[in-house]
């Protein structure tokens, strides 16, 4: 069985959106990363509340012809990635008190 | 500049957002340099409430890039709460300060807002030479120890390095003061008129066998032969080139509200106390005038053997009667670099005629009925080295 996962954006971040995909860079390291679009539907819906499997059901499924289960698998592989950089947080649990910089899109 | 934000650059100009914005939340100061283009006094300045929206605004129109500048932005009692609103607005915060109010604590605070970089005005590794030029007693040892706390901090720090005449021999000994607060430096050879027109400071422009010395300094530009090489031809690409990003992706935004191409482009083009930011953006019949310029449009440089390489600055141009002209400031940057004339120098030896000033400029809001105009990048150009 697949563990629920939450994500939700960095404070330590700055990101805009800029045509189709979203510029983040990190204010830890100032490494600039470009988010394409898939990326980045699922970058504006991590609010830290909503697990990513729902993400990806809601906001990836629905626009690509894509299975649920490769698509969560591709979803796994990013965050995991952009976690590992710093940007966008992980846990199996939803992030408690969200500060309105986690619920700012960019 | 890295591939990444080259490519990003060229999308945001494709797309027509403001990638860039310098934001000056005050011109007033605790210093009084002697070079300084700016007054001092307080002409009604945007509020607190006025400043969030515009954030807000920004944010919405595609802005990336802020630097927040003055004036000394500390000098505003809420600057702490505007800068906590742009990074919740996730903006790439760019600070230009002095440091002298700079202690830990705000070090401290600056670093848990996630700042990019802080750039801190340095003139001097000597005290007095910095002190006299900021008219500030202490002003040094204080603005090297900001820039010791913010390191300390961990931010990423930048000493810029305005040359001048006052100045022109320590510019190396800076830079080894740079590297031993582990800071970057950064040199700006240019001094430039006053935004209301006056020129009588440009007489603090270091002359031009200094500025010779400094192009061809290796310890500053690294491979001399090739930073003075002769510049190759102006072929039909050149000739479609864009000046600079100043009203392309990049503006400034004055305590006033003011809307400018540039900090350098003193060209009035809206105020968003009239009108929002992005309608500024896309509709300024001034920012589109500037937009519409292209190398070829520039009777001088177009024919001058520097057309591909200058780093002419389409402010000074303006501040010099006439956007589509020759910049006298960076035709002298040209000559000095690789010992060739531009055109211009060409003409003005054939024809001596006195410098033409635009009797605009203004410093506060703008009256609708008086609009008048011209452009701006938010990292000043004047960096030529």
């Amino acid at each position: 069985m697949t563990t629920v996962q939450y994500v939700s954006r960095s404070k330590a971040i700055a990101a805009r959106a800029l045509g189709d995909e979203t510029m983040v860079m990190s204010a830890t390291n100032s490494t600039l990363f470009t988010l394409d679009e898939v990326a980045s539907a699922i970058w504006k819906a991590a609010d830290g509340m909503t697990p990513l499997n729902e993400i990806v059901a809601n906001k990836v499924c629905t626009q690509y012809e894509i299975s649920p289960e490769a698509a969560l698998k591709d979803a796994e592989a990013l965050v995991k990635r952009l976690a590992e950089h710093g940007i966008l947080l992980l846990s199996d649990q939803p992030f408690a008190g969200m500060s309105d910089a986690r619920k700012e899109s960019a | 500049m890295s591939g990444l934000v080259v490519e990003m650059a060229a999308k945001a100009l494709k797309l027509n957002i403001p990638l860039s914005v310098q934001l000056d939340l005050t011109y007033r100061c605790n210093e009084r340099c002697i070079h300084c283009y700016l007054d001092h006094d307080d002409h009604g300045e945007m509020t607190t409430a006025e400043i969030k929206d515009l954030l807000d605004q920004m944010a919405d129109a595609g802005v990336f890039y802020l630097t927040i500048s003055g004036g000394e932005i500390l000098m505003r009692r809420d600057f702490f709460e505007i800068l906590e609103h742009a990074r919740l607005r996730t903006f790439c915060v760019k600070l230009k300060t002095n440091g002298v109010l700079i202690r830990e604590k705000e070090a401290k605070r600056l670093r848990e807002l996630g700042v990019e970089t802080v750039q801190i005005s340095i003139y001097s590794h000597r005290a007095e030479v910095h002190d006299a030029i900021t008219k500030m007693p202490g002003s040094f040892r204080q603005s090297i120890e900001a820039a010791r706390f913010l390191r300390q901090e961990g931010l990423p720090v930048t000493l810029a390095n305005v040359l001048m005449t006052e100045n022109s021999t320590d510019y190396l000994s800076v830079k080894a003061l740079a590297a031993e607060l582990d800071a970057r430096y950064f040199i700006d050879p240019t001094i430039t008129p006053m935004m209301d027109g006056n020129r009588s400071i440009l007489n603090l422009n270091v002359d031009q066998a200094a500025l010779q010395g400094v192009f061809r300094d290796g310890a500053l530009v690294g491979n001399v032969e090739e930073f003075c090489a002769p510049p190759p031809s102006v072929d039909e690409d050149a000739l479609d080139m864009l000046p600079c990003s100043a009203g392309h992706t990049a503006c400034y935004v004055s305590p006033y509200g003011d809307v400018y191409p540039c900090v350098q482009f003193p060209l009035p083009s809206g105020n968003v106390r009239q009108t929002k930011f992005i309608d500024i953006w896309r509709d300024s019949p001034q920012l589109k005038e500037v937009r519409s310029i292209t190398l070829r449009d520039m009777p001088t440089c177009s024919q001058c053997t520097h057309g591909a390489t200058c780093t002419r600055c389409p402010g000074l141009a303006y501040l010099e009667g006439n956007m589509r002209g020759p910049s006298i400031q960076d035709c002298q940057k040209s000559y000095a670099r690789t010992g060739i004339p531009s055109e211009n120098f060409k003409a003005k030896n054939s024809t001596a005629k006195p410098l033409q000033s635009p009797q605009l400029v203004q410093i506060q809001g703008l009256q609708p009925a008086t609009r008048d105009f011209s452009t701006m990048e938010t990292e000043s150009r004047a960096a030529a080295v």
